[in-house]
């Protein structure tokens, strides 16, 4: 059994990889030539007249907002549209009548998110370093807090891929729902620069949790407590996985 | 003291309701053996391809039981679905993969590493014609290629029950034949194989046991051989040599013209043809070459959905 859920997990993921570098232009270049823009037109240009948020440069204070910003779409995406697209296809019957576990399939398609989230991260990070130079604050937390994000986003884009009835179905939650939260997430402002009570109301918004811890661990520094931002991801991971394993095993969307 | 056979599938009391209320399957149960080239038959709606999706779980069931190989596919799913291939009615796979992709990564999805498939994988591929095309995108394959294709996904792990739903249907002629041959070894191999067809010559010529499925419900289980022999009746066409205006009339024979030179006739199982020769004869009327009507099965089934509609 263990050797069978390694081999059927290695083949998910590595099909799940070869799908992502099959269609670079799509996944991987995109992600560059909208951060290099952000860069440019707010790091640059806006950015310079802005001077300081927070204590720290203008487009210090962005780049890891523009980081996270890409990883959580590309976490999102990755998992939506692939597994979207294996129903849609048809080609999700070659996993529902092999053996493999439902907790096997539910990893190969996080793990595959989480990986182009990390690859685009990381991407846009480099071209962060031509626009401005980063000492880290702490690499081991940026690292953990950029996995967990990536985490949380391929399990929503999982459950959304799940109960999409149509393509549309996976563009409508992230046009209408995820890019507001994310541009209200405070990639490019501090919440502390937000009236009343709107600066409280902001604190509800999931992804300004992920962007400050993120922020944190890059620059050390935060609107949020990072502590309890950590505690909201983790949970919110928890009960996530707990969904989508139970509408596994029920089958919902995949099965008849 | 008689050998008990070994069971390669039990269906026990399978019931399907859809969601939308459709009654797709009404307490179905019947067995196959293994080794067995099994037909599971009926018109279209009738339940088949539900029936073959619950084995395989692609489909959720309402109640009953699927054992395979003695295995609840509830109690222990992953070891029961080791012995299962699947070769499905519609196209089922990543048009943007190759076939080559798309095999190996069915035997990793059955915890075959790819190392330990690749010569079964040119084996399968060169023995069903597709080698030539292992590195080409599935969607520039034919229709045919793809039919072979899913056959060649469904055996890598080399399963002890292949299922196959419709497996020619809408191919041509050659390729059928050939893809028939093809499972015929597979089955003589000692594979058990489960086979839905609307062809009915195809079951009659391939299959040794049939159950026939009609509205959710299994109508007749039997082997073909014990079906053919309750035909009471069975229809020849007859090509003449000279041209005839109408249908002779000659006594216990009942005669239909289809045209000047052709007729059919009924033949029930007392009469034989050597009476019905000379009694031609006779009148004159000479035979040229004789063929059946429709296959014998499929005049079997006419007549038992026939019944069931009166």
């Amino acid at each position: 059994m263990k050797n069978l859920c390694l081999v059927s997990l290695y083949t998910l993921l590595r099909a799940e990889i070869l799908r992502i570098t099959r269609i670079w232009p799509q996944t991987i270049i995109p992600p560059i030539i909208t951060s290099t823009l952000y860069y440019l037109i707010f790091g640059k240009l806006i950015g310079t007249r802005i001077g300081t948020m927070a204590g720290t440069d203008y487009i210090v204070f962005i780049t890891p907002g523009l980081i996270i910003m890409s990883l959580i779409t590309n976490s999102y995406m990755n998992v939506v549209s692939s597994f979207y697209f294996a129903r849609f296809s048809k080609s999700i019957e070659e996993i529902l009548i092999s053996p493999m576990l439902n907790l096997v399939i539910l990893i190969g398609y996080i793990s595959a998110g989480i990986f182009r989230g990390m690859i685009v991260a990381f991407l846009v990070l480099l071209v962060s370093l031509f626009f401005t130079s980063i000492k880290l604050y702490s690499i081991c937390l940026t690292i953990f807090i950029a996995f967990l994000a990536s985490l949380l986003m391929s399990l929503f884009g999982f459950l959304n891929g799940m109960f999409a009835r149509t393509f549309d179905d996976t563009t409508i939650v992230s046009t209408f729902l995820l890019t507001p939260l994310i541009y209200l997430g405070g990639i490019f402002y501090t919440t502390s620069l937000l009236p009343k009570p709107w600066d409280l109301i902001a604190t509800l918004n999931p992804i300004l949790h992920i962007v400050n811890a993120f922020r944190y661990a890059m620059i050390g520094v935060t609107d949020v407590n990072v502590i309890n931002a950590i505690l909201i991801i983790i949970l919110s991971c928890v009960l996530l996985t707990v969904i989508s394993l139970i509408l596994l095993t029920k089958g919902y969307g995949i099965r008849k | 003291m008689m050998k008990k056979l070994q069971l390669a599938l039990q269906i026990n009391k399978l019931n399907k309701i859809y969601s939308d209320g459709t009654v797709a399957l009404k307490s179905i149960s019947f067995e196959v053996n293994k080794g067995d080239f099994f037909g599971l038959l009926g018109p279209n709606g009738a339940g088949k391809t539900t029936a073959i999706e619950i084995i395989t779980s692609i489909t959720n069931k309402t109640s009953g039981s699927v054992t395979i190989n003695n295995i609840d596919i509830d109690s222990n799913f992953p070891l029961a679905k080791k012995k299962l291939g699947f070769v499905p009615q519609e196209l089922n796979f990543n048009i943007f993969e190759t076939p080559l992709q798309i095999i190996l990564k069915q035997a990793g999805y059955y915890g075959i590493m790819r190392k330990d498939v690749t010569s079964r994988a040119e084996y399968l591929l060169k023995k069903l014609r597709l080698w030539d095309k292992k590195d080409t995108p599935c969607r520039n394959l034919s229709g045919g290629m793809k039919r072979r294709l899913m056959i060649v996904r469904a055996l890598i792990h080399e399963p002890e029950l292949l299922l196959l739903d419709e497996p020619t249907a809408g191919i041509d002629v050659e390729l059928r034949r050939e893809m028939l041959s093809f499972i015929k070894e597979i089955n003589n191999s000692g594979t058990t194989i489960i086979l839905t067809t609307h062809y009915l010559e195809e079951a009659e010529s391939l299959c040794n046991n049939v159950a026939i499925i009609d509205n959710g419900e299994i109508i007749k289980k039997s082997s073909v051989k014990d079906l053919i022999k309750t035909l009471d009746t069975e229809t020849f066409i007859l090509n003449l040599e000279n041209n005839i205006s109408t249908a002779p009339k000659i006594l216990d024979y009942n005669f239909t013209m289809i045209d000047s030179n052709t007729l059919a006739v009924e033949i029930n199982n007392k009469q034989n043809l050597n009476d019905l020769f000379s009694k031609l004869s006779k009148s004159k009327i000479k035979v040229l070459s004789l063929k059946n009507k429709a296959n014998r099965l499929e005049e079997y089934f006419i007549k038992l959905t026939e019944n069931k509609i009166r």
